[in-house]
C-alpha cells in the first residue's frame, strides 16, 4: 500500500505550479502582475507547511522516504525559491511576457529539487533531476532578447544533457553489479572492501554527473556563461537550488549505498573539493562581470561544500546542510542587490557599480555583507559553516590539516575579489545623471530579512545548527 | 547576577551604532556625540573596573557566562584578568579619543562613526572573551570595517594601503582559525566532548609533535598583526593609508591583538612549543627592534616614521613573550598597554599636524612648535615615552622586558649567554629610537619658524582630548607603576608556572 498522504509537499508543490500555468492563460494579459505576488505567497504557504510538519516520517515506497533530512532540503529549495520570486517581480515585469510560464516552471524546478533530494531510489532520482534541469534549460533561456541568453540555453542544455548520460550509464552499470536501484538495497548487496571495475566505472560516472550539478572543477565550464546569459534571478535559483539539491542526492547516494565503499569514492571527492576551491577561487580574480565573478566563486563554494562529503562523518553531512542553508541567503542576497541594480542601469560590470553606496545604501550593504559571509567573515552566518565544514574534515584525521589550510587560505584569496565590488561600490563616483536607485518595496523587505538573517546566524547560529546536524541524523535512520 | 559591566562595555559601541542608523546623515554633530558618549559609557565602565579588579585576589574577576551552542561547547563567556584589564582600558581609551580625533572628518560622517564604533566594539570582544569560537569571531571582525575606513576616508594610496593590510590580516586569521579547530578537535578527543573553553583546552595535555605545529600556525596568524618581522609589510603602508582615526586605533590597539594572542592562547596552551620556538621569535625580534628603527630613520614621511617606529616597538614585545619569564612577560604586557598609548597620541598629534598644513613631509615641515606649541609638547611627551625615559609609562615596560630577557636562564648550555646577547642588542634598539624621535621632534617643532606656515592655528577645545587624556595615561602609569605590574604579574604567574613545569625541549636551533 503506498502511503500517498506522506507525498503532501511535493502534491502541493505541484497543484501550486500547475495552478499558476492555468492562471496566467485565463487572466488577460497586462493583469498578469499579480502572478508574481501570488507564486510568493504559495511559495511561503508552503514553507510554512514544511515547517509545522517537520515531524513527518515514513516511508512511501522503498526508495522514497520522508524524512528530516528531505524535510530540511525542501525547506531550502522553497526558501530559495521565494527569494528567487521575489527578486523576479521587477525584472520579469520588465520582460513584459508570458509570467504565468515563468512563475509556473520556477516552482516545477522546485518540485524538481524535492524529488532529488527525497528519493532513496537511482530512476527516480533522475526523473527529479531531469524535471530540474528541464525546467532550467528553459528558464536561463528565458530572455528572448538577448541572444546571451539563448547561448547559456544551448550551452546549458548540451553539457546538461551530456551530463545525464554519464550519469545515466553510470546507474546503468551500478544496476548490472547490484541487481538494485534502491540505494539502502544497494548498500546491503555490496560486501565491504569489494572492488568491481564495473561498479568503480559506475561511481565515478555517478560523481562525474553530479560534478557538472555542483559545478566542480574541471565540470564547472558551463557555470560562468551559463551564470552570465540567465536572467539574474534564475541565476541565483540555479546557483543555490540546484546545487543544494545535487548535493542532497550526492550525499544520499554516497553514504547510503557506497558507504563502505569510501576509499574508492573518497580519493575522488578530495581531488574534486582541492580543484574546485583552488580554481574557483584564483580564476574569479580577474573577473570584470558581477556574474561570472559569482559564478566562479560559486564553484569555489562547492568546492568547500565537497569537504563535508570528503570528512565522511555526521559532522560533516551536518556542516553541508547548515552551508547550504546559509549559501542560500548569502548568494540570494548578492544577487538581489545585482538584479536591483541592474533594473536600474542595465548592466552587471563591476566598474558600473561606482558609487552605488550612496546611491543605494541599503543594495550596497546587502552586497557587501553577502560577499562577506561568502568569504566566511566573522560575524556573519558563513562563518560558523566555514568552522563546521572545515572542522568536519580535520576531526576525521590531523593529516587533513593541509586540507583545511588550503581551503582557508583559499578563501582569504576569495576576500580579494570580493572586496574588488566592496571596493567600487564605497569609493568611486557615480556617473552624475544617475539618480537614486528604484527599488521595489517587496525587494527591499526581502534585502532586510536576508541582512537580518546573516546577521542573527553569524552571531547566534545555534537554531540552525542544531536543525541541520539533526536533519543529517536522520538520514542514517533505518 | 550582578550587573554584567564586561557586556555593557562591549555592547556600548554597538548601541551606539544601531542609534546612529537611524540618526539622519545631516546631523553630523549629533552623530559625533553619540559616538563620543557610547565610548565615554566604555571608558568609564573600563576605568571602574581597572580600579575595582583585585590584584591580590587575581585570576578572572567580573565573569559572564551564557551557554551559546552546547553541543558544540560555544559559550559566550566574558571574564577580565591582568592580562586582559589594562589592554581592555586601553581599547577604551584610544578607542574614546579616536572619536575626538576624528572630529573634523568632512565626508560621510554617518558612515564613518558607524564602521568606527563596529570596529571598536569587535576589539573589545578579544580581550574579554574567554571562548576560542568568540576570540576568532571578535578577532576577524575587524577586517569589514578596517577596511572600509581606509579606502574611504583614507589618504597616500588608500586603495593599496587598504588592500595589503586586509589581505594580511585575512591570511594570518586564516591560519589562525586552522590552528584553533586543530586545538578544538584535539580538545575534544582528549577531554571526550567538544569545547572552546579557554580554561578547559588549557587542561589539555597537547602532545609535543602538535603542540610545534599548531603553535607555530599560531604564530604566523599572531604574528602578523603584533606586526612580527616579515609578515610587517602591511603596518606602514597601512598607517600611511588610515586616516587619524583609524591609524590610532591600528597601532595603538589592532597590534595588540596580536601579542595578547600569543600569550593568552599559545603559550598557555603549548608550553612545549614555546620553549621550542623561543629562541626563533627572540631572533624575529631582534630584527623588529633594530630593522624598524633603522628603516624609521630613513623616512621622509611623519607617518611612516611612526609606522617602523611601532614594528619596532612591538619587537620589544615579541622579546619578552620569548623569554618566558614573569618579568618578561610582565614587561610585555605592559609594554602593550603603553605602546599603544604612546602610538595612538603620536598618531592623533600627526593627524592634527596633517589636518593644517596638509603634508606630512619632514623636508617641508620646520619651527611648528610657534604655531602649534600645544601639539609640540604632546609630541614631545610621546616622544620621550618612545625613547623609555624614566617617568613614562614605557620606561617601567621596557625595562621589565629588558631585565627579563637578561636573566633569563637557560638549561641549554649557551642559551643563556645567546638570550643576553640579544637583550643586550635589543637595547642599542633604544639609542637608535632616540636618535630619529629627537631629530624629528627638532626638525618639525623647533627651529626658526616658516613663513610657510604662518597663522596656523594651535588645537583647541575637542581636539585636545587626546593630548589630555592619552598624556595623562603616559604620565599616570609612568609614576604608578605599581597599579599596572601587581594586577598583570598576578595573571601572568599561572602561565609561567606552567611553562616552567613543562618539560623543557631544546630549542629550535
Amino acid at each position: 500500500m503506498v502511503n500517498f498522504g506522506l507525498l503532501y509537499m511535493e502534491i502541493a508543490t505541484a497543484a501550486l505550479g500547475l495552478m499558476l500555468l492555468a492562471w496566467g492563460l485565463l487572466v488577460p494579459k497586462r493583469e498578469r502582475q499579480g502572478i508574481a505576488y501570488l507564486t510568493a505567497a504559495g511559495l511561503l504557504a508552503l514553507l510554512a507547511l514544511a515547517w509545522c510538519t517537520r515531524g513527518a516520517a515514513g516511508t512511501v515506497l522503498p526508495g522514497y522516504t520522508i524524512d528530516l533530512y528531505s524535510i530540511y532540503f525542501k525547506s531550502l529549495f522553497l526558501t530559495a525559491a521565494f527569494l528567487a520570486t521575489i527578486c523576479s517581480f521587477d525584472y520579469v515585469a520588465k520582460m513584459g511576457f508570458n509570467q504565468g510560464e515563468y512563475y509556473a516552471l520556477l516552482v516545477f524546478a522546485t518540485l524538481g529539487m524535492m524529488v532529488l533530494a527525497t528519493s532513496g531510489e537511482l530512476i527516480t532520482l533522475y526523473l527529479g533531476l531531469e524535471l530540474m534541469a528541464i525546467t532550467f534549460y528553459i528558464l536561463v533561456a528565458y530572455r528572448l532578447d538577448d541572444p546571451k541568453s539563448a547561448e547559456a540555453g544551448i550551452k546549458y542544455l548540451l553539457l546538461g544533457a551530456l551530463s545525464s548520460a554519464i550519469l545515466l550509464y553510470g546507474f546503468s552499470l551500478i544496476y548490472g553489479t547490484c541487481g538494485s536501484t534502491v540505494l539502502r538495497e544497494i548498500g546491503k548487496r555490496i560486501s565491504s572492501g569489494q572492488a568491481d571495475f564495473a561498479l568503480l566505472l559506475g561511481l565515478i560516472f555517478v560523481i562525474a554527473g553530479f560534478s557538472f550539478k555542483v559545478t566542480a572543477v574541471p565540470f564547472h565550464m558551463w557555470a560562468p556563461d551559463v551564470y552570465e546569459g540567465a536572467p539574474t534571478p534564475i541565476t541565483a535559483f540555479l546557483s543555490v537550488g540546484s546545487k543544494a539539491a545535487a548535493f542532497a542526492a550526492l550525499i544520499r547516494i554516497l553514504f547510503l549505498g557506497f558507504d563502505n565503499q569510501a576509499f574508492l569514492w573518497l580519493p575522488l571527492v578530495t581531488v574534486l573539493s582541492v580543484l574546485s576551491m583552488v580554481l574557483g577561487n584564483l580564476v574569479a580574480i580577474p573577473q570584470k562581470n558581477v556574474k561570472r565573478l559569482l559564478a566562479y566563486s560559486s564553484v569555489a563554494q562547492g568546492g568547500y561544500l565537497l569537504l563535508g562529503i570528503v570528512s565522511a562523518s555526521l559532522l560533516g553531512i551536518g556542516a553541508i546542510l547548515y552551508y547550504a542553508m546559509i549559501y542560500v541567503f548569502a548568494n540570494m542576497g548578492a544577487f538581489m542587490a545585482a538584479t536591483a541594480f541592474y533594473n536600474n542601469d542595465r548592466s552587471d560590470e563591476i566598474k558600473d557599480y561606482a558609487g552605488l553606496a550612496r546611491r543605494a545604501p541599503l543594495v550596497a550593504a546587502v552586497m557587501l555583507f553577502s560577499v562577506a559571509s561568502l568569504a566566511g567573515i566573522p560575524p556573519l552566518a558563513g562563518f560558523p559553516g566555514k568552522l563546521y565544514l572545515f572542522s568536519s574534515v580535520v576531526a576525521r584525521d590531523y593529516s587533513y590539516l593541509w586540507l583545511a589550510l588550503l581551503g582557508l587560505l583559499m578563501s582569504a584569496v576569495s576576500v580579494y575579489y570580493y572586496l574588488q565590488i566592496v571596493k567600487a561600490m564605497y569609493t568611486g563616483n557615480p556617473a552624475p545623471q544617475k539618480g537614486a536607485l528604484q527599488v521595489s518595496r517587496g525587494m527591499e523587505v526581502a534585502m532586510l530579512l536576508v541582512l537580518g538573517i546573516l546577521f542573527f546566524l553569524g552571531i547566534y547560529p545555534t537554531p540552525l545548527t542544531n536543525y541541520a546536524f539533526k536533519a543529517g541524523e536522520t538520514l542514517f535512520m533505518p | 547576577m550582578s550587573f554584567p559591566v564586561l557586556s555593557a562595555i562591549l555592547l556600548a559601541p554597538v548601541a551606539g551604532l544601531l542609534i546612529l542608523l537611524f540618526i539622519p546623515e545631516r546631523e553630523e554633530l549629533t552623530i559625533k556625540i553619540v559616538s563620543a558618549l557610547a565610548t565615554l559609557v566604555s571608558l568609564v565602565l573600563s576605568v571602574a573596573i581597572y580600579f575595582l579588579y583585585d590584584s591580590s585576589q587575581g585570576g578572572l574577576q567580573f565573569c559572564e557566562e551564557i551557554s551559546w551552542l552546547p553541543e558544540w561547547g560555544i559559550k559566550y563567556s566574558l571574564g577580565v584578568d591582568g592580562i586582559s584589564l589594562p589592554l581592555v582600558l586601553l581599547t577604551a581609551l584610544v578607542g574614546f579619543t579616536a572619536v575626538f580625533a576624528s572630529w573634523d572628518i568632512q565626508r560621510r560622517v554617518k558612515e564613518f562613526f558607524i564602521f568606527l564604533l563596529m570596529l571598536v566594539a569587535g576589539i573589545f570582544g578579544v580581550f574579554m572573551t574567554r571562548d576560542l569560537f568568540f576570540f576568532y569571531l571578535f578577532f576577524d571582525m575587524a577586517v569589514i570595517p578596517s577596511y572600509l575606513l581606509i579606502i574611504i576616508w583614507g589618504s597616500t594610496r588608500k586603495e593599496y594601503g587598504a588592500m595589503k593590510l586586509t589581505l594580511y590580516h585575512v591570511v594570518g586569521s586564516a591560519f589562525l582559525l586552522v590552528a584553533i579547530i586543530a586545538t578544538a578537535i584535539y580538545g575534544a578527543k582528549a577531554l571526550g566532548y567538544f569545547t572552546f573553553d579557554l580554561y578547559s583546552l588549557s587542561q589539555v595535555n597537547f602532545d609535543v609533535g602538535f603542540q610545534k605545529i599548531v603553535f607555530f600556525l599560531m604564530l604566523i596568524g599572531f604574528g602578523v598583526l603584533v606586526p612580527m618581522w616579515p609578515l610587517h609589510l602591511w603596518a606602514p603602508d597601512g598607517h600611511v593609508a588610515a586616516p587619524t582615526a583609524i591609524s590610532m586605533l591600528l597601532a595603538g590597539v589592532i597590534m595588540k591583538l596580536g601579542g595578547y594572542g600569543l600569550i593568552r592562547v599559545a603559550l598557555w596552551f603549548f608550553p612545549e612549543a614555546a620553549h621550542y620556538w623561543a629562541p626563533f621569535i627572540a631572533l624575529l625580534s631582534l630584527v623588529n627592534v633594530i630593522y624598524g628603527a633603522m628603516v624609521a630613520m630613513v623616512q621622509r614621511d611623519l607617518k611612516f616614521v611612526i609606522g617602523y617606529s611601532s614594528v619596532s616597538h612591538m619587537g620589544y614585545v615579541l622579546l619578552g613573550v620569548a623569554a618566558l619569564n614573569t618579568l618578561s612577560l610582565d614587561g610585555a604586557v605592559a609594554q602593550m598597554f603603553a605602546h599603544g598609548v604612546m602610538t595612538a597620541l603620536f598618531f592623533a598629534l600627526v593627524g592634527n599636524v596633517y589636518q593644517r598644513t596638509h603634508t606630512r613631509e619632514l623636508a617641508r615641515l620646520g619651527g611648528l612648535a610657534h604655531q602649534m606649541p600645544r601639539v609640540a609638547a604632546g609630541f614631545l611627551l610621546a616622544g620621550l615615552a618612545s625613547l623609555g625615559l624614566p617617568g613614562l609609562n614605557n620606561f617601567v615596560a621596557e625595562f621589565l622586558i629588558f631585565l627579563g630577557a637578561f636573566g633569563r636562564e637557560d638549561l641549554m648550555l649557551g642559551g643563556s649567554l645567546a638570550f643576553r646577547t640579544v637583550a643586550i642588542l635589543a637595547i642599542s634598539g633604544i639609542v637608535i629610537t632616540a636618535v630619529y624621535v629627537l631629530r624629528i621632534v627638532k626638525n618639525v617643532f623647533f627651529g626658526p619658524p616658516l613663513p610657510e606656515w604662518e597663522g596656523l592655528s594651535d588645537v583647541r577645545g575637542v581636539e585636545m582630548v587626546p593630548i589630555v587624556v592619552l598624556g595623562f595615561t603616559l604620565i599616570f602609569f609612568g609614576l604608578l607603576p605599581s597599579l599596572q605590574i601587581n594586577m598583570i604579574d598576578a595573571s601572568v604567574a599561572p602561565i609561567v608556572a606552567k611553562i616552567k613545569a613543562a618539560k623543557a625541549i631544546g630549542g629550535i636551533f
